[in-house]
């Protein structure tokens, strides 16, 4: 038997009463190994479908980008010309649009989450952290359309009545930087879209960062204080980079959000082909120009171009991706190399 | 000077604890506790988990207020002043009073960052001036030797014994006053603690040391004075020699020869 072999039971209990009291060793059961292939497959089945997925969602963007990019090649990357009369599409106005209004959203985005995680975790008294956390959840909750409208009917008018005159009398003025600041105080515009955006994504970034801030020891906050750290010290010295990967984690989720967000910029982005180094003046991005022009798409080389639109967008997002890798892997190597 | 020359009352007192009280809420964790912690003497808490030495400990350099629902009433008073009342910046008061924790902790940069990272909050030393620093906190730490050839990489590749070491270095590297070490053997092997306890010995010459811990060995050891708290309250407090050879309170007794626990 093979249950009579077992230690440290023979000490204790006569003989008889152990085969009744000992179940009996584990053994394979009939069909396991059949279960387990079944399950492993499956499971390399899911995995490998989201592969094709995206291959299958390269392949049929460039095939149906392929006359754009025969007829214009690589300069419709830098061709801010878009006539739809003439056939004549570039896309530099769109990628520029898309590009500034995330950047727009990131600067603001960022820095506010920050200290909105900074509040919740480390300063704001107890009673106040789960309403202000469900407050800053519930923003997410918020369908773009609506910040759209609200971003059309009431944010750009009061916007371009008070902010705007104000910011172009003072940072307007600035050599150089005026540039950014010059012209019209329209509302609309690729500044209030980035603003907008900025609102979008501030709740996943904040929820991210306030996550990892909370996973952190509290010894290890407790021994950057003990040191006679302020909060701020603490918390970007020695927090931000214990939880840099979530936190690059979370801007990423922001980023992406932001590049790809159509119906909110739709409304104010003021979609128009012009290529302006002022933020104020309208513009265009990749996403809002597909959202307004594919159903009205009449000839196949516009349908195509905005397919390729739609392909710039995906390496865009898969470029920011890789980008975030390569910052990780460039970040815990400034730490110091792990022995 | 040997503990053996030392009484209590004659010695020179570092922090002088008067009628202390601390709350977690409602909890009443510390018992009007009256103390007088000796200058440049190893003091060690001792008593059964829960007892109150470690919130003791902690109410030094007000750590305590991290959490807004502690509270501690009474006075501790450190050259002269209250410090639980004093207008003294908390950081200010934190750099004087280091504190080594249970678990090391360093912090996710250098080990060079490490220690010059509570340097470069109070002081603006120059590049020597912060090399040379940096070598003395590890050298009194009993750790340059075994660091000082990968000295940028990470404080996280040391062994556990190491980094709490690398974090003595860090609390020494800003010149305290008084170090307070909260268990800080009880996440380590024999053979860390041991470096660790000949640490002890060697820093009591320049600081204030005390010590929570719950290894009774290694507060007969160690210290030269030991309290014993139970339930909140300072029950025992005298030369070690006193407390483990013939201590006054049956309770005490008790509790060091093992019959309570």
């Amino acid at each position: 038997m093979n249950t009579a072999t077992l230690p440290n039971s023979e000490t204790r209990k006569p003989v008889e009463s152990k085969t009744t009291t000992i179940p009996p060793a584990p053994h394979a059961r009939d069909g396991s190994a059949l279960a387990d292939t079944l399950f492993t497959n499956l499971t390399r089945l899911a995995a490998f479908v989201v592969f094709s997925l995206l291959a299958a969602i390269f392949v049929s963007l460039v095939l149906g980008s392929s006359k754009s990019i025969m007829r214009f090649g690589p300069a419709f990357l830098w061709t801010s010309e878009w006539d739809p009369v003439k056939e004549q599409f570039g896309a530099l106005v769109p990628i520029f649009g898309t590009l500034v209004t995330a950047a727009i959203a990131m600067v603001i985005a960022v820095p506010v989450s920050f200290g909105i995680a900074m509040f919740l975790t480390e300063l704001s008294p107890k009673w106040l952290k789960r309403p202000l956390g469900t407050a800053i959840e519930l923003l997410a909750a918020i369908p773009s359309i609506i910040y759209g409208m609200w971003g059309l009917f009431v944010f750009a008018p009061l916007f371009s009545t008070y902010v705007q005159p104000l910011m172009i009398k003072t940072l307007g003025a600035i050599p150089g930087l005026g540039l950014l600041f010059a012209g019209a105080p329209m509302g609309i515009g690729m500044f209030t879209a980035g603003l907008i955006l900025s609102i979008m994504v501030i709740p996943f970034i904040t929820a991210v960062m306030r996550d990892v801030f909370d996973l952190v020891p509290p010894m290890l906050k407790e021994s950057a204080y003990g040191l006679g750290g302020t909060t701020w010290e603490v918390m970007y010295r020695v927090v931000l980079p214990y939880t840099k990967v979530g936190v690059v984690g979370g801007v990423m989720l922001g980023l992406g959000r932001a590049l790809g967000e159509t119906m909110a910029v739709t409304f104010v982005i003021g979609n128009a082909y012009q290529l302006s180094p002022s933020l104020f003046a309208p513009g265009n991005s990749i996403a809002s120009a597909l959202a307004n022009e594919f159903t009205e798409a009449r000839g196949e080389l516009h349908s195509s171009a905005l397919i390729e639109l739609g392909l710039i967008l995906f390496l865009i997002t898969s470029i920011v991706l890789a980008i975030s890798k390569f910052l990780l892997s460039r970040l815990s190597r400034d730490e110091g190399a792990r022995s | 000077m040997t503990a053996d020359t030392l009484s209590l009352e004659k010695l020179p007192s570092k922090l002088q604890v008067n009628d202390l009280n601390f709350y977690y809420g409602g909890y009443h964790a510390l018992k009007n506790v009256s103390m007088s912690i000796p200058e440049k003497c190893v003091t060690a808490f001792i008593g059964p988990s829960g007892c109150g030495k470690s919130t003791l400990l902690r109410t030094f350099n007000r750590m305590f207020e991290l959490y807004p629902e502690q509270r501690a009433e009474g006075q501790i008073m450190m050259n002269g002043e209250n410090l639980l009342t004093t207008t003294m910046d908390v950081g200010l008061l934190r750099a004087q009073i280091g504190m080594v924790f249970q678990k090391p902790t360093p912090f996710p940069m250098s080990i060079y960052d490490n220690i010059a990272f509570g340097i470069k909050l109070f002081e603006n030393l120059n590049r020597t001036e912060m090399e040379d620093r940096v070598e003395w906190a590890l050298t009194k730490a009993a750790l340059w030797n075994e660091v000082k050839d990968k000295l940028k990489q990470s404080g996280n590749g040391l062994s556990g014994g190491q980094q709490q070491r690398l974090c003595i270095a860090r609390a020494i590297a800003i010149k305290p006053q008084v170090l307070l070490m909260d268990e800080p053997c009880s996440a380590l092997d024999p053979i860390s603690t041991g470096y660790i306890e000949e640490l002890i010995t060697e820093l009591k010459k320049d600081y204030t040391v005390v010590i929570v811990t719950h290894n009774m060995q290694h507060a007969a050891r160690a210290s030269d004075f030991t309290a014993y708290m139970y339930l909140g309250e300072l029950i025992e407090f005298g030369k070690t020699d006193d407390i483990f050879v013939q201590p006054k309170k049956k309770q005490t007794e008790d509790y060091i020869t093992g019959r309570f626990g």
